[in-house]
């Protein structure tokens, strides 16, 4: 899309304000004044068990970007679309799989992993060997999982998580935080660790960036781009599972509600859409952002249609502060 | 965008080319293994009757994937031409409720739809072209913004539309039915439109913006005249809808948006832009419609319908992608 070719620039602020207009430092006071003003708006929303329950809402949004920021940063559009199906896929296949069982929750989550790598590989294989534009093979495999999901829905009741999964993603576990925020950090760090230490991590910098001279350069780029769908999958299923720990059982399509989200979040901490540049770290502050964005409006007493307007004003808003595109130039 | 190649040129160099001249052949074919297909299976599902059905509940989506189709020439993408549907469609809705369904008013009413239509379009054009913003994320977040403007104006769904609308758009003229006329309207306008300068401007930006800034088109008007022509066409499929359903619903678009980039891309369209026609976005639509009562035709259960339709679509979408890049290698 050419609209994305032309990211890259900042925009006539980020002349002015350089080193505040750093997307980290941006979504990171942002969400300092959002807490202020929660606070001064409903006293108690920036309690620590608040905080906390929006942190864990974040996780969940935040390990599905984990997938869509890679994929992202590999550029060629690359974006998936198909997240949301995954997320929705196993929270039944894991609710089923374990069924209130703590025994069940092994088998379960090697189960969701190799559903949401399965589909990752379908897609990077559209991709790569296809050569299927990634929106399109993304948003065709979303109308397979949609189907897919009705079809097990007739056969299977909606499962329940096991208790150990839902102590795990509500009650506190280690210095009073629940697992889920501490799987968070560890992704956090290992994709930290792995885009700024490891080959892999710079070879997806490098297909981003150029294809052509990351293929000159020996870069293995369709394996690349096929393992990096198949990591968005297994992102997406791991969300999936620790959504069911969150609610208990697994609802119609819970998981659609992560699918554009996600993309948000990715772009608020400072990935273009065009790939190629950009990290981890932002969007993890980009997802509780996003959360703590939608929690105030939920704490305002105004009516959903006022919610939903002034949410996506302020997402509009908010989008002026990253990648815009780069003037037109003779 | 080639000057006309010779079409009777034999082997598949002549088929390539008559493909890039005409790129909504592949939909074609399809279309018209589809209405066999149903024929076969359903024999009368090719009646006369069974048709005008289709074509009813399908014209919103022919137009919301001309509404996209106009977009994605530019290399944009639209993602709250759902949300613009919902919005036009509550927006008559309750006018037509306070004003009354008189035929005048009616035409009044649609009258402000298309200007609903139009803003919303220009918003979207504003923010993606004028204020640079990637148009992902930014028209989800105008659709959002519509979304809740519907929420506004109509918080649940069922206020009934007036008896004029529906009866009009469910109704024949000259013993033929509504809906073929307005096909046929449509059709007159698209070929307009095909002629005009707005589409070949529209087509060069989405070629190469960089270059067609340079030998000086003014890329940003004509990336927001672009967005404006969807808003209007997607007033156009909320009309459509309205007459369909008879009623407001605040999120009856919402699932449209997806089928319409679908659509654009089984019709030919090169999400990139600079490439396509919206005579392959419309059957690509109608492709949409026969699928469906297809996977209905051929006896599947109805819980697995949902999943084979996914299927076809998925293989449709693959097909028509390979078949076009292959024509233009």
């Amino acid at each position: 899309m050419s609209a994305v070719d032309l990211q890259g620039g900042a925009g006539p602020g980020g002349r002015v304000l350089a080193i505040v207009t750093q997307p980290l430092v941006v979504a990171t006071l942002l969400i300092v004044g959002l807490l202020v003003l929660g606070e001064a708006i409903s006293p108690g929303f920036a309690s620590a068990q608040q905080i906390l329950r929006l942190l864990i809402v974040a996780a969940l949004l935040g390990i599905v970007a984990a997938g869509q920021n890679l994929v992202i940063l590999g550029g060629r559009e690359g974006i998936d679309l198909s997240v949301g199906g995954v997320v929705s896929l196993s929270a039944i296949v894991a609710g089923n799989l374990m069924n209130g069982q703590d025994g069940g929750i092994v088998p379960a989550i090697l189960a969701c992993l190799a559903t949401g790598a399965f589909f990752g590989l379908l897609n990077g294989i559209g991709v790569t060997l296809l050569r299927i534009p990634p929106l399109v093979m993304t948003l065709g495999m979303l109308g397979v999982l949609q189907g897919l999901l009705v079809v097990i829905r007739q056969g299977i009741p909606s499962g329940l998580a096991a208790p150990a999964l839902s102590e795990f993603v509500t009650r506190p576990f280690l210095f009073g935080l629940p697992g889920i925020i501490w799987l968070w950090v560890a992704i956090g760090l290992v994709m930290a660790f792995m885009l700024k230490r490891t080959v892999f991590g710079h070879r997806i910098y490098a297909i981003g960036a150029n294809e052509q001279a990351a293929y000159m350069a020996g870069v293995p780029v369709r394996r690349m781009r096929i393992a990096l769908f198949m990591l968005s999958g297994a992102f997406a299923s791991v969300a999936g599972i620790c959504l069911l720990g969150y609610s208990g059982s697994s609802f119609a399509n819970v998981g659609e509600q992560y699918m554009l989200p996600s993309i948000i979040a990715v772009v608020f901490g400072g990935t273009p859409l065009s790939g190629g540049k950009g990290g981890y770290t932002g969007t993890m502050a980009g997802a509780i952002l996003l959360v703590i964005l939608q929690s105030i409006l939920t704490t305002v007493n105004i009516d959903e249609s006022g919610r939903q307007i002034v949410f996506g004003m302020t997402l509009l808003v908010l989008l002026l502060f990253y990648g815009r595109g780069r003037a037109m130039r003779a | 965008m080639k000057g006309a190649p010779t079409a009777a040129a034999a082997g598949p160099a002549g088929l390539r080319q008559f493909l890039v001249r005409f790129p909504f052949l592949p939909a074609l074919c399809i279309l018209i293994v589809l209405l066999a297909l149903n024929g076969i299976f359903e024999p009368r599902s090719l009646s006369f009757r069974s048709l005008t059905g289709i074509v009813s509940t399908y014209l919103a989506l022919m137009m919301l994937a001309v509404a996209q189709t106009y977009v994605v020439y530019a290399g944009d993408i639209d993602l709250s031409v759902g949300a613009i549907v919902s919005l036009v469609n509550v927006a008559i809705v309750a006018l037509l409720q306070q004003m009354g369904g008189g035929g005048l008013t009616v035409l009044a009413v649609l009258g402000i739809g298309l200007a609903v239509g139009l803003a919303c379009g220009i918003v979207n054009g504003l923010v993606v072209a004028w204020l640079r913003l990637q148009a992902i994320v930014a028209t989800f977040a105008t659709s959002i913004l519509f979304t809740g403007l519907a929420l506004w104006i109509m918080p649940v769904a069922g206020t009934p539309a007036p008896a004029a609308v529906w009866r009009t758009y469910g109704g024949r003229i000259l013993e033929i039915p509504f809906v073929f006329w307005a096909v046929a309207a449509l059709a007159l306008v698209l070929a307009i439109l095909a002629r005009t300068r707005l589409t070949t401007q529209l087509l060069a930006v989405g070629d190469d913006a960089v270059r067609a800034y340079q030998s000086g088109l003014p890329v940003t008007r004509i990336r927001i005249r672009g967005y404006a022509l969807c808003g209007v066409f997607a007033a156009l499929a909320a009309f459509c809808v309205t007459g369909d359903t008879a009623s407001g619903d605040p999120l009856v678009g919402a699932k449209m948006t997806l089928s319409s980039v679908a659509a654009v891309v089984l019709g030919g369209c090169a999400l990139s832009g600079g490439v396509g026609t919206v005579t392959g976005s419309v059957l690509a639509a109608v492709i949409i419609g026969l699928i469906n009562s297809l996977v209905y035709f051929v006896g599947t259960p109805s819980e697995w319908q949902n999943l084979v339709q996914g299927l076809a679509i998925i293989v449709a979408l693959m097909a028509g992608v390979l078949v076009t890049r292959w024509a233009r290698s």
